[in-house]
């Protein structure tokens, strides 16, 4: 099934053309990882699938994303992204206990029933696998925890929703490579649930985790195909290049 | 002149310019403490003034201060707070908005008498407040306004971007991210900013002398359309409207004054202090 269907996408931002004549579709329980140098446009397509971007000056959208058949321009921009959650490149916990951290987004969605969310916090924290290690300090702040166990919070925040769709921008680029082995883990267990998109700048962590993996080059989607595919027999040059680390 | 020996002249001046700084605030200090301590006395603080404000005490113009500095916040926090909030989080920076930024700047450089005018034309004729407590706190409120407001932008624009962000991807609204996120942690800024200006309250005369000071008022306001005595307008009365007034009442009314201001000042260093302890980014 298709969650999100992206047709000839173009974002400016005043004279960047940061993504150009973007199609594509993102299918559901896969792990479609978004690879390409900086400046290439991966953020900005994802931050354009829950609408993030509409927070910066200046924006112009042209094309539609459809979330499941819908245009994302005209839904509801919180109930959009009630149902596509963000996991950012930097752990970023609210100033807030671990427990409200979790709690926050249902909070703002109006879950005042007290044993339900201490339900919904602990499940939210079991699927990001944090809850053995945070199951007692709970009401400690979110800044003890360390790197590792701050992105796996964010995981955590982010399920406690109950999204569709996961988006992760470079969830690991501050991370050693313990913890990411742990994040990883934690992506490629939710992908049986949820719908992930994982924009990463580690190749290898693209050819690790992902199901589909789109090269993305200026603003430009090169290609995209199975992973194994990508990483063996590309159809372009260039992401032949990219891969075997000639650019980037 | 050799490079080694300018510098060292350079520093020396440097030190002097800051050591004088720091010995003019102590001298002040210690003259005020100095000869106003003779005064304190449990009847100089609770007392009403006698004799032609040459004997008894201050309490009606400490209770008068108390009440115009609390006047002034009632009215000040919360159009300064809002006002703050439309302004960091919600106006676009355009034409309109650099205005409204240019106005409160310029609010804040009116000179205190100038308000004090305008306090008695708007609040005592205009509105016909008369000569009282209500016209005095408005004045007031009006002059810290922009102190308020710009603390509180500082504070609400000091809380990090990327809190907002995290807020505003789980979905929440922007009004509930400012609500739950943005003013619990610019609060701490905000308090100090509002106690910094209500220090400022505290002090001036100006902008109460028209508005609701009393000459000579030895009693307590029944309602907020009485005038009170207050602390600064009573030390200018009894320091040169009213002959024979013993130098330690002038100078204890004084280090009450002093005392009540630094007393807020210190809160609000306290409160800055424990912030930076728990701060968390």
């Amino acid at each position: 099934m298709v969650i999100f269907k992206i047709e000839k996408l173009n974002v400016r931002f005043g004279s960047v053309h940061a993504l150009r004549d973007v199609s594509e579709e993102i299918l559901e329980h896969e792990i479609l990882t978004v690879i390409g140098p900086s400046n290439s446009g991966k953020s900005t397509l994802l931050r354009t699938l829950n609408r993030m971007n509409d927070l910066l000056p200046n924006l112009r959208i042209t094309g539609t994303v459809e979330l499941e058949g819908e245009n994302i321009r005209r839904m509801d921009v919180e109930a959009l992204r009630r149902r596509v959650g963000t996991v950012f490149a930097l752990p970023l916990p609210l100033p807030l206990s671990i427990f409200d951290n979790v709690a926050y987004g249902p909070r703002m969605h109006g879950l005042r029933n007290k044993k339900k969310m201490a339900e919904r916090v602990e499940t939210a924290l079991r699927q990001a696998y944090l809850w053995d290690e945070v199951k007692d300090r709970l009401h400690e702040s979110a800044f003890k925890l360390s790197g590792g166990q701050q992105q796996r919070l964010c995981i955590a925040r982010t399920l406690a929703v109950e999204p569709e769709v996961i988006l992760f921008d470079e969830p690991c680029s501050g991370l050693d490579p313990i913890s990411t082995a742990k994040v990883e883990d934690a992506m490629l267990k939710l992908k049986q649930r949820y719908t992930l998109v994982l924009v990463t700048n580690n190749v290898k962590q693209a050819a690790r985790v992902g199901d589909r993996t789109a090269f993305f080059l200026n603003g430009e989607l090169i290609e995209v195909d199975k992973t194994e595919k990508i990483f063996t027999v590309p159809r372009d040059n260039r992401t032949d290049d990219y891969i075997r680390g000639r650019f980037g | 002149m050799n490079p080694h020996r300018t510098q060292k002249i350079a520093f020396s001046l440097l030190f002097l310019a800051t050591f004088l700084v720091v010995a003019l605030v102590g001298a002040i200090v210690v003259i005020i403490v100095q000869k106003g301590l003779p005064a304190m006395t449990w009847q100089f603080i609770s007392d009403v003034p006698r004799e032609g404000m040459r004997a008894g005490g201050i309490f009606p113009a400490i209770i008068g201060t108390l009440l115009l500095v609390g006047g002034a916040i009632v009215f000040a926090l919360p159009i300064g707070l809002l006002a703050a909030i439309y302004l960091s989080e919600y106006a676009r920076d355009g034409l309109l908005t650099r205005i409204i930024k240019l106005a409160i700047v310029n609010l804040a450089g009116v000179p205190s008498v100038v308000y004090g005018l305008f306090g008695l034309a708007l609040f005592v004729v205009f509105f016909k407040f008369g000569v009282s407590i209500v016209s005095g706190s408005l004045t007031l409120g009006i002059m810290i306004l922009p102190l308020i407001i710009t603390a509180s932008r500082e504070a609400l624009e000091s809380v990090p971007r990327s809190f907002r962000e995290v807020s505003l991807s789980l979905g929440a609204s922007k009004w509930q991210t400012i609500q739950h996120i943005v003013l619990p942690n610019a609060i701490p800024g905000i308090l100090t900013g509002t106690i910094l200006g209500l220090g400022r309250a505290a002090g001036e005369t100006a902008p109460i002398l028209f508005t609701v000071a009393a000459f000579y008022l030895p009693q307590l306001p029944r309602s907020i359309f009485d005038q009170v005595m207050a602390l600064p307008y009573h030390l200018y009365v009894i320091s040169t409207q009213v002959p024979n007034v013993d130098e330690k009442i002038r100078y204890g009314t004084a280090l009450v004054l002093l005392a009540l201001v630094l007393f807020m000042n210190l809160i609000a260093i306290i409160i800055r202090y424990k912030f930076r302890m728990k701060k968390k980014w």
